[in-house]
């Protein structure tokens, strides 16, 4: 049997297995997104429809903003934050679904990488992203949106909201294999993601917000990325005349949320699996 | 090569910080070569022995290995020896069942043109061909487990770990089932089956251990343990409950072995054959209990069964394993 085992496995190191494995577990989420209506839905149509909601209802009279372009280039760049952060409700929801159907049970048994389920999970989480934030972008423009920061700016921008969504999904992670079955995954993402989201610059600014509500909204994690996001999306204007240290302190709340986050899906993978 | 293909020493394993014992200290020596039952009711050890096996689960205390690999010191290498397949059939509902195969044969590091014939090959055995282009939520019940098993068999492991294959399938899928095992084990497969199914177990395993609340409480072959038995099963069939539950007063001390009642039958295991029955029918005739009907039989499986644990193989038992299983929402 050994003869057999050894000309059928193909050789490759084991760096480059783990690579193979990550890749293979994105791909087939990916495949599942195409797949499951629901979920192509939530990612793909939901942003949209935001998009219409704020540009066209809200954002039509009830909110105004006193820049170049009006509200819509305000709102734009907050909602491709927003919309990215929504995505990873998706990495709770997997897991939570592989779990329930004892996929990570068969996995487990497989001679593959130990980290390529959540690294999996989480890549293709972030090729979606990368995905929505070239249809919003297109939408962006389809309704007004005139960004006047300059293409560099507008890509970094870019890399920015997905290294933070990235960081943030694995908390989702640690949500989705925490919980019982994918509905309470859904069900307990969105008491974090509604503060994270509303309760930030995304939509309106800070400084129209109740008082005891302002320090939060200000200094919470989603407001600096929208903040550094829409300045180098919009450019100085008037409403935010410099970045201040927005770009460095999202950078720093990425990677202090995934130093913390990693580990503790990774753990919590380990035990329930 | 050690003649044995999985041994096991001494395992046990403990949930809920040592609350529930799963497993008592359970040692088991498959044979190279053969199909090995594993045999008792829900919540006997049974698929937390499995998971132990194919490395998904730590044990608690104790030894195993797997082709001669420790399940704890060399998962890697026992993970690339083994297949493993179950009730749960788990497979990727959102792809298909050809995507499924190709997906498993990537993670187990196989060369990708080998993967291709051989997920055709499978797919042809277990008539899935017509099905390969699907998604896998198309699939009927039966079609889920035999693609579950393909992709178990992706790799040719040398060893098949098999948690309760056929629960839940209806007659010609389990018969389709069996079939495919017997054939794999001609080709050399040796296969861990576990089961609920006594004629199951009959049928497929030429040595089986019986499991009963997380400890073996026999072993042998399925005919070491009729014969252990000893005895004739008297079947007795009445006109009615009442008189069933009658007779059975009337005849229960012709033996000391366990008897059993179920609507008008009433089964008796008796160690004196023919004579025991004349005993049994003087009994009844003398009290006028009027008899519908009578056979005599060699004792079953479940015979075996009901005499070890008291209980029939079916019976449920909630256990910690249960509840495990429920949480994930998976329960049977």
């Amino acid at each position: 049997m050994s003869v057999v085992t050894e000309t059928i496995h193909a050789e490759k190191s084991s760096l480059r297995w783990a690579v193979s494995d990550v890749l293979t577990m994105a791909r087939r989420n990916l495949l599942a997104i195409v797949r499951i209506p629901t979920a192509l839905v939530f990612s793909i149509l939901q942003p949209i429809m935001f998009v219409l909601l704020f540009r066209y209802i809200f954002g039509a009279g009830a909110i105004a903003v006193n820049i170049p372009g009006g509200y819509v280039n305000y709102l734009l760049p907050g909602i491709i934050v927003q919309t990215t952060i929504f995505g990873a409700v998706g990495t709770a929801i997997g897991l939570a679904e592989d779990l329930q159907h004892g996929l990570i049970e068969r996995f487990r048994a497989l001679p593959m990488s130990r980290m390529a389920v959540l690294a999996g999970r989480t890549v293709s989480d972030l090729g979606r992203n990368v995905l929505v934030l070239l249809i919003m972008t297109g939408v962006g423009f389809l309704v007004g949106f005139r960004p006047h920061g300059g293409f560099v700016n507008y890509v970094l921008a870019c890399l920015i909201t997905l290294l933070f969504a990235y960081c943030l999904s694995w908390g989702f992670a640690f949500i989705g294999l925490a919980a019982p079955n994918s509905e309470a995954a859904q069900a307990m993402t969105f008491p974090l993601i509604f503060p994270l989201t509303f309760a930030s610059g995304i939509f309106v600014q800070v400084s129209s917000m109740p008082g005891w509500l302002q320090g939060f909204a200000t200094y919470q994690p989603v407001s600096e990325v929208t903040k550094a996001v829409r300045y180098l999306m919009d450019g100085p204007n008037s409403l935010l005349p410099s970045a201040g240290s927005a770009i460095w302190v999202s950078i720093i709340w990425s990677v202090g949320l995934i130093a913390l986050l990693g580990p503790l899906a990774t753990a919590k993978y380990k035990k329930v699996a | 090569m050690s003649d044995y293909v999985v041994e096991a020493e001494s395992i046990v394993r403990t949930f809920n910080d040592g609350d529930v014992q799963a497993l008592k200290g359970v040692s088991l020596r498959v044979p190279r070569g053969e199909v090995f039952g594993l045999l008792g009711p829900n919540g006997s050890g049974k698929t937390t022995m499995v998971r132990i096996l194919s490395t998904i689960l730590a044990p608690t205390s104790g030894r195993a290995t797997v082709d001669g690999f420790d399940v704890v010191r060399s998962p890697q290498e026992v993970r690339r020896r083994i297949g493993l397949a179950g009730q749960y059939a788990t497979v990727d509902e959102n792809l298909t069942g050809l995507e499924n195969l190709r997906m498993i044969g990537a993670l187990n590091h196989l060369h990708k043109p080998y993967v291709a014939s051989r997920a055709k090959e499978l797919l042809e055995d277990f008539g899935l061909t017509d099905a390969a282009g699907r998604n896998v939520k198309t699939y009927s019940g039966g079609m889920r487990r035999r693609l579950d098993l393909a992709a178990a068999l992706v790799a040719s492991p040398p060893v098949l770990f098999l948690d309760e294959p056929t629960t839940g399938l209806d007659p010609q899928s389990r018969q389709d089932l069996w079939s495919i095992i017997e054939t794999l084990v001609e080709g050399g497969t040796t296969v861990l089956l576990t089961t609920q199914y006594l004629e199951e177990a009959d049928r497929l395993c030429k040595q089986l251990v019986v499991l009963d609340k997380g400890s073996i409480i026999a072993e042998g072959t399925s005919q070491e343990l009729k014969t252990s038995l000893g005895a004739t099963v008297l079947s007795l069939t009445f006109h009615s409950t009442l008189d069933a539950a009658r007779g059975l007063e009337l005849i229960r001390d012709v033996s000391p072995k366990p008897a059993n009642i179920e609507g008008t039958v009433v089964e008796l295991t008796v160690e004196g054959g023919p004579a025991s029955a004349a005993e049994a029918l003087r009994r009844l005739d003398a009290a006028n209990v009027a008899l519908a009907g009578l056979t005599l039989r060699e004792p079953s499986l479940d015979d075996v069964f009901l005499s070890l644990t008291g209980h029939k193989a079916e019976d449920e038992v909630a256990t910690a394993e249960d509840a495990t299983a429920k949480r994930k929402g998976r329960a049977s």
